[in-house]
């Protein structure tokens, strides 16, 4: 396939360039990351690498030749195998399928990432000023926060004015509302300690019972040698609510699909679909599952167990449904067989019937990740602009990055949300 | 003169962590003393970052001759080094810091011993410093800043006259007519781009898979570029083998089918290791991983009233990051207010090779994997008007943002005079300034440092000058 290297933009800016001088001739063998030509803007002569490897077929404009457009063809290149008039007399691709050729240096990324057409669309710029204005309690009136300080709270609804700093001069920093967020947490905690009507210092010693030892054994182990990172995503879930109330009003007598198990649906198929994220560490080699065989933490007394639903891909709603009750009540009264709780690739564990809105989860060795379920509750979102109310639940991936890299992560969450946002492609 | 043992601070070395401290120390009102083996200043001021400073000046000044005509001046006649002339001024620079130090510990009231201490015993709340002189010290606290020294790798022994480490390597009393240089940090990176300058063949050898690795992977193709421009060569993902001296100097093999480089001399700069032995650390709760003391983010160990800080602490092995820590150990010691760990990311780094490399921060690379929404902000020297004045347009800013918060996360730049700008970005990040203060700032015309600026509005999409 003969390659066109188009005329690269080499700012966000340039529209049309000078093509200066060339440095190859037809016939060179060119290397990818070769100089190829020189191209002169009104500010600055660049150099243009080659991206490819292969052999100089055609030139297409001329060195000084003026206002050549960005994404016009400039020259052509012959792969291995091809013959040089065979790739020269071929037509030019009218839209090639991305610019193979890229200035030297510096511009590299910034023709990519550079906002082309569409508007750049800063964060905003400047913090919240009520947050600021409605709580001035210091002596004089004014909070000293940083920049970076103020817009984080005033993201979070965080009051600043409730916060100390802990910068020079009691200036409010990042960490302050950090940790703000995790004293929030801390009051249910130690109420919860104040109602028991115990003596100072009081406690008593149970023993550890077996699962208890094999489920701290195998979390600390995962926390230890699992590099865990974490992806957190919102949903909205209000046409999956639609679309189970409509599948359950239809269904046959017996059957009744939870929200747990369309997203075990939806996980299942985003695994099938980003296979790299149903994966395990093995040391010298990965895993690579083919199927989602997808564990379900399940709370019992005295810890959890994580049953397993194989080749959940494969299964219907109808099917999943019956399986996962079936398990989850067998769990809970220890009835599970030994093989119904080992093994499977990848963990979900849902916590939002105790209304949590979001958590992170340990990953289930040895598998590669596990998705943290929050409760799906109504939140202020905006679509086009226009504030709306929607019931958002926010999921949390952590994976082990030994096996699942923050983009194939990230992939995954995108194909489980896309599911979970359209129950429909569920369907399919 | 009596000398007084009794104080409330003993410091172990001289060198920018340990006089930092000292003097720190003596401010808050303590009864200090610095036990220093050898010279002031430690490694930095008389083997490390100030000599070799002086060295990269006079390679500088020698390639400015080389651009003479371009700015239409003419040098007529032989242009030759006076090599020892050119070491003696590195040393007299050194020397005249070494001196500074000393007369500033003075001033400070600190009592300076030069000697080779071991920690001692402990009685109450007091712990005993010995020296190697005899005499016996004791302190309530004893801050270890001791420094580190070059490694090598296993089987190679650098004899100081073909295989060299940093210290041989920047007093050569002649010119190698070829040196290959293993390791390619900073140091590697410094020392290739003077001998360059000074006509000799360069060999540059990186076991990664760029230079300068722990640069943003844009800056290291960046320098890598233009070292082999200037006629350098180097060789990336190259684990060396073995490096034997031959008739001809030396022979560095390596791993795979990578041709053997031969060269009359090699510089070894593949890190440096902790100098934590010998200190009488042994049957303390003092914990060493990997040649390195372990402290908590303020210096402490797990032994009461020691402290440790610097290089013998670990990466990064900067003088900087030691100062800065010998300070925060010493305010938590005194009790001060609003004492806090050096932050992620704060301590920026800096390499003076040509071109210049200058950091703090995250690099791209690290935030995407730190799970961070990016927008890269990217602006070249060679649209900067100061930079073409100067006749030195090659370089890039390149700054990354934190695309929800407008945090900045890194700043990477290579270029001239980027060391001397960078801690603009440093600031920025401590005061924790986001992209509207910076682009708000006015930054003058015409300097470098415009390219700053433009670099983070580029991350914004309003670079006006590319």
């Amino acid at each position: 396939m003969a390659i066109d290297i188009l005329m690269p933009a080499l700012s966000p800016t340039m529209e049309t360039g000078t093509l200066a001088k060339w440095m190859v001739a037809v016939g060179d063998t060119v290397r990818s990351g070769d100089v190829i030509a020189e191209i002169e803007t009104d500010k600055a002569t660049m150099e243009v690498e080659a991206v490819d490897d292969g052999t100089l077929a055609n030139i297409m404009v001329d060195a000084g030749t003026d206002g050549v457009a960005v994404g016009t063809p400039i020259a052509r290149l012959a792969e291995d195998g091809e013959t040089v008039e065979h790739v020269a007399a071929a037509p030019a691709a009218a839209v090639p399928q991305a610019a193979p050729a890229r200035p030297a240096g510096p511009e590299t990324e910034a023709v990519a990432s550079a906002p082309q057409s569409k508007a750049p669309q800063p964060v905003t710029p400047s913090p919240a000023p009520s947050v600021v204005t409605s709580n001035g309690s210091s002596d004089t009136g004014r909070i000293f926060a940083s920049p970076l300080a103020r817009r984080i709270a005033a993201e979070r609804g965080v009051d600043l004015a409730a916060l100390s700093g802990s910068g020079p001069h009691g200036r409010i920093l990042r960490r302050d509302i950090e940790a703000a967020g995790m004293v929030a947490a801390a009051p249910a905690v130690a109420s919860r300690a104040a109602t028991a009507p115990a003596a100072q210092g009081d406690s008593r010693v149970e023993p550890n019972s077996q699962m208890r030892k094999i489920i701290a054994a195998r979390l600390q182990e995962s926390k230890a040698t699992a590099p865990h990172f974490y992806l957190t995503v919102d949903c909205e879930i209000d046409d999956l609510l639609a679309a189970r109330r409509q599948m359950n009003d239809r269904a046959p007598e017996g059957v009744k699909i939870s929200v747990n198990d369309l997203i075990i649906r939806a996980a299942a198929m985003a695994l099938i679909k980003v296979p790299k994220a149903n994966a395990s560490w093995e040391g010298d080699n990965t895993r690579l599952f083919t199927h989602a065989d997808i564990a379900m933490a399940v709370a019992v007394e005295g810890g959890l167990v994580t049953p397993v639903i194989w080749a959940a891909e494969q299964k219907g709603l109808a099917e999943i449904a019956s399986i996962s009750r079936d398990l989850a009540t067998r769990a809970r009264d220890g009835k599970l067989a030994p093989e119904e709780f080992s093994g499977g690739s990848f963990t979900i564990s849902n916590l939002g019937m105790y209304g949590v809105r979001e958590f992170a989860a340990v990953i289930n060795p040895p598998q590669g990740a596990i998705l943290a379920v929050g409760a799906g509750e109504q939140r202020p979102v905006v679509h086009y602009g226009q504030l709306a109310v929607a019931t958002v639940m926010t999921v949390t991936l952590s994976a082990d990055h030994r096996v699942v890299d923050g983009a194939v992560g990230a992939e995954w969450l995108q194909a489980f949300k896309g599911y979970i946002e359209a129950p429909v492609t569920m369907l399919l | 003169m009596a000398t007084e043992t009794s104080f409330d601070l003993v410091v172990v070395g001289g060198g920018p962590g340990g006089y930092v401290a000292a003097i720190r120390a003596s401010q808050l009102k303590m009864k200090v003393a610095l036990v220093e083996r050898e010279h002031l200043g430690g490694i930095c001021l008389n083997w490390g970052c100030i000599p070799t400073k002086a060295l990269l000046r006079a390679a500088e000044l020698r390639h400015s001759i080389d651009e003479m005509q371009e700015f239409g001046i003419t040098v007529s006649g032989e242009v030759s080094i006076d090599l020892p002339a050119v070491v003696r001024r590195s040393r007299k620079v050194a020397g005249r810091l070494s001196a500074g130090v000393q007369h500033l510990l003075k001033k400070n009231k600190v009592t300076v011993f030069d000697d080779l201490a071991t920690l001692g015993a402990r009685r109450g709340d007091l712990r005993e410093v010995r020296l190697a002189g005899g005499a016996t010290l004791t302190a309530k606290h004893v801050i270890l800043a001791t420094g580190a020294r070059a490694r090598s790798l296993p089987g190679i022994e650098p004899d100081g006259k073909t295989i060299l480490t940093y210290r041989e390597a920047m007093v050569p009393e002649t010119m190698p007519k070829s040196l290959v240089i293993i390791g390619s940090g900073a140091i590697g990176a410094e020392f290739a781009s003077f001998y360059l300058d000074m006509g000799v063949e360069v060999t540059l050898i990186e076991a990664m898979d760029r230079i300068l690795p722990v640069e943003d992977a844009e800056i290291s193709d960046f320098v890598q570029k233009a070292f082999v421009k200037r006629g350098m060569k180097v060789v990336t993902g190259a684990r060396l083998a073995s490096l034997k001296p031959s008739a001809s100097g030396v022979t560095a093999s390596f791993e795979g089918g990578i041709q053997p480089v031969i060269a009359e001399r090699a510089i070894m700069a593949v890190g440096i290791t902790g100098n934590s032995e010998s200190l009488g650390l042994e049957g303390t709760k003092v914990k060493i991983d990997r040649g390195h003391i372990v402290t908590d983010g303020y210096g402490a160990t797990g032994e009461p009233g020691v402290y440790a800080i610097g290089d013998v602490t670990g990466p990064p092995w900067l003088a900087h990051k030691a100062s800065h820590e010998g300070i925060i150990c010493v305010e938590k010691i005194a009790g001060e207010a609003g004492v806090h760990t050096i932050a992620d990311g704060s301590v920026p780094g800096c390499t003076y090779c040509r071109p210049q490399v200058a950091s703090v921060g995250m690099t791209e690379a690290a935030a995407i994997e730190a799970g961070h929404k990016v927008r890269v902000g990217r602006f070249p020297m060679l649209a900067n008007g100061k930079a073409i004045a100067l006749g030195d347009d090659q370089g890039l800013i390149k700054t990354v943002f934190d695309a929800a918060t407008g945090e900045l996360l890194g700043a990477h730049m290579v270029g001239p005079e980027v060391t001397e700008l960078i801690q603009g970005y440093a600031i920025a990040r401590t005061l924790e300034a986001t992209e509207a203060e910076l682009i708000q700032t006015i930054f003058p015309h015409p300097t470098l440092s415009e390219a700053m600026h433009e670099s983070v509005l580029d991350a914004y999409g309003r670079a006006i000058h590319f």
